[in-house]
């Protein structure tokens, strides 16, 4: 069905005519959406976005390398307080100053890969998990970070500051087509690193670090290279999210967080691109929209609600997302380890062969 | 005040080598990083809040209560969660921990609300006694050091000597080796979390008696426990509770000194030690063979 028959078959960007259409569709009608959505939901876009860019790396890491990291929301805050400091106190622009964070989170990613050579499962979690509580602390407790109180992100300026060349862009719109363009960007981005030596190196690793040691796969480099390309993808979302939401603290990037960028990609599908953007999306759209207000929900609403009444708290009922995303994470797991990726695999496989 | 901030350490120390052993011995004989621990220790705990202050019955029928609902909890979860998935990877079995611990945290979140509480437990931090003289100690304090002695006596002697005791020792060795002498290593996993968890609820009430009763009050306990043990290697359940001890003494003297940054020093410590014994301090480093 999917048969390859030379390198370049593998590696080229769109492997047909209808592929190319619609994807040139899809991008179409992405360009086009802020025109028929309601603002609150072009919001909730911008924040499916940056998650997109955010578990398109974490899927670099976790799916492609094999590895474990509870610490993402680290470089995620990185990237947030990153973006937003160098451009209040540098005056940078947004590019640069966005590029600059991510490459420090880059850095970190790389130092905390460090240790990552000669630990696995467990010992890896746990260095992991140290490494995003201690930036969560570390910028709770400085002043320069705003400390506890969070800090609000300056105007998005694209432009220089404070010259005749500035270009503040505000309002979610504008900003959805900033995010837009290097969403698709650092995705298209993702597929062809896969698609490269570079990725093959980071699948061998997966798949059995020793084979890929003993075929000449320098370990050292590529484990720490997929570390640093993780970290850069989330210093990258987290600086775009640092606009999209105005104002955070460093509480919000807990361990919570972290552990809801890895449902992302173990619901979508671990080891593919297709499947972190939609486990991004689908888990980003729940949290964010349907079980926000779960009490509004039609006909399981008012089934929740009377529950609650009778034997739980009325005003706990907010907790309700905890448990979704909890029985989504087992689900996913026990009946179909391979995730959203695994059942549109099944479907396309079905259709394609269809009559037999 | 040297010595009241070392046995200070010690005591929660105690107290993190005391959770610590629960997740180890899940980790020993199944391999699984039980990151629900420290929620389950946390519903147990409310569970003998509500038994004891909503229906008002005393310590001593509230605890045997809760030790009967943790063994119970633990059983149920490796019962639902973790017994259907089949061949599970490392990643598989860290998720659906993790997603039982979301599970008990928002059904705790939604059965008692998010305000904190005071866990009115039988051992009092205010109430001192002088051992020794010159030496005043809290309640809690000899509390902790006398029940984590207890239990981890009695842990070693069923580790030791009992059937049980042994079976989950050869479960952990060899599954199939085990399955094949007749031990039925489902049961044996499944007894593995009851006690882990019972030992965890014990753990989870003295962190309760400290701090205040909240959906969130064991995260940071079970982190810190989670890191002692893993700094003490995990399989070792002395070297865990050594592990404990030092993380406590660390963290005692470095909060008396700067305050601001007790909550890191444990996990910059611990990220020191595993970069350079990668399985912790008192665990056999098994080098992977092909």
């Amino acid at each position: 069905m999917d048969m390859k028959r030379d390198y370049y078959e593998d590696v080229e960007l769109f492997k047909s005519g209808t592929i190319l259409f619609w994807s040139i569709a899809f991008l179409i009608f992405l360009f086009t959406l802020p025109i028929y959505l309601p603002s609150y939901n072009v919001y909730l876009l911008n924040i499916i976005m940056v998650h997109v860019i955010l578990a398109v790396g974490l899927n670099i890491l976790v799916g492609y390398t094999g590895q474990i990291s509870l610490g993402h929301a680290g470089f995620f805050a990185i990237g947030a307080y990153g973006t937003s400091l160098l451009m209040m106190h540098l005056h940078l622009p947004f590019i640069a100053a966005i590029i600059i964070a991510a490459l420090i989170a880059a850095f970190f990613g790389f130092i905390i890969g460090l240790p990552a050579l000669r630990l696995e499962g467990p010992y890896l979690a746990i260095a992991t998990l140290g490494f995003g509580l201690t930036i969560m602390h570390i910028i709770g407790r400085w002043e320069v970070f705003g400390g506890r109180m969070g800090i609000s992100a300056p105007p998005l300026d694209l432009g220089i500051p404070d010259t005749s060349l500035s270009w503040v862009i505000n309002g979610d719109v504008k900003i959805y087509y900033l995010i837009l363009i290097i969403t698709v960007l650092m995705v298209i981005a993702a597929r062809n690193m896969m698609k490269t030596r570079i990725g093959r190196a980071f699948m061998s690793i997966r798949d059995d670090d020793i084979a890929a040691e003993v075929m000449g796969v320098n370990l050292t480099i590529y484990k720490t290279m997929s570390f640093g390309v993780s970290a850069f993808y989330a210093g990258v979302a987290g600086g775009l999210y640092g606009f999209v939401v105005g104002y955070f603290d460093p509480f919000s990037f807990n361990l919570i967080l972290s552990i809801v960028f890895l449902v992302m990609i173990t619901v979508g599908g671990l080891g593919s691109i297709m499947g972190a953007i939609m486990g991004a999306v689908l888990i980003t759209y729940l949290q964010f929209d349907l079980l926000k207000n779960v009490e509004n929900l039609p006909y399981l609403g008012e089934l929740l609600v009377a529950i609650s009444r009778k034997w739980f708290t009325v005003i706990g009922l907010a907790n309700f997302s905890h448990i979704a995303l909890g029985l989504i994470m087992i689900a996913i797991v026990i009946f179909e380890p391979l995730g959203m990726f695994g059942i549109w695999i099944r479907i396309k496989k079905y259709w394609k062969t269809w009559p037999f | 005040m040297f010595e009241m901030l070392l046995i200070e350490g010690l005591a929660i120390g105690a107290c993190y080598g005391l959770f610590g052993v629960a997740v180890a011995i899940i980790y020993k004989t199944s391999d699984v990083i039980n990151f629900a621990q420290g929620e389950m220790g946390m519903v147990a705990t409310f569970v003998a809040y509500h038994i004891m202050v909503i229906y008002g019955f005393p310590f001593w029928i509230a605890f045997p209560a809760t030790m009967i609902f943790a063994l119970l909890l633990g059983m149920a979860i490796e019962f639902c969660f973790l017994r259907p998935a089949k061949n599970p990877t490392v990643l598989g079995l860290l998720i659906i921990t993790l997603g039982a611990e979301m599970l008990l945290m928002g059904a705790a979140g939604w059965k008692w609300g998010a305000e904190q509480k005071d866990f009115p437990f039988l051992l009092s931090i205010h109430k001192k006694y002088e051992i020794f003289p010159g030496l005043a100690l809290n309640e809690w304090t000899i509390g902790v050091f006398i029940l984590s002695i207890v239990i981890m006596t009695l842990l070693f002697l069923f580790f030791r000597y009992s059937r049980l005791g042994i079976a989950m020792r050869a479960t952990q060795q060899n599954t199939n080796a085990a399955k094949i002498m007749g031990i039925k290593v489902e049961r044996v996993f499944s007894i593995t979390w009851g006690i882990s968890s019972m030992i965890g609820a014990i753990a989870a009430m003295f962190f309760a008696a400290r701090s205040v009763l909240d959906p969130n009050f064991m995260m940071e306990p079970f982190m810190r426990a989670f890191a002692a043990a893993v700094l003490g290697g995990l399989t070792s359940i002395p070297g865990v509770v050594i592990g404990g001890l030092f993380l406590g003494i660390i963290e005692n003297f470095f909060g008396y000194a700067w305050p601001e940054w007790k909550p890191i020093v444990a996990f910059v410590v611990i990220i020191l030690i595993i970069t350079i014994r990668p399985s912790g301090l008192f665990s056999k480093h098994y080098v992977k063979k092909v």
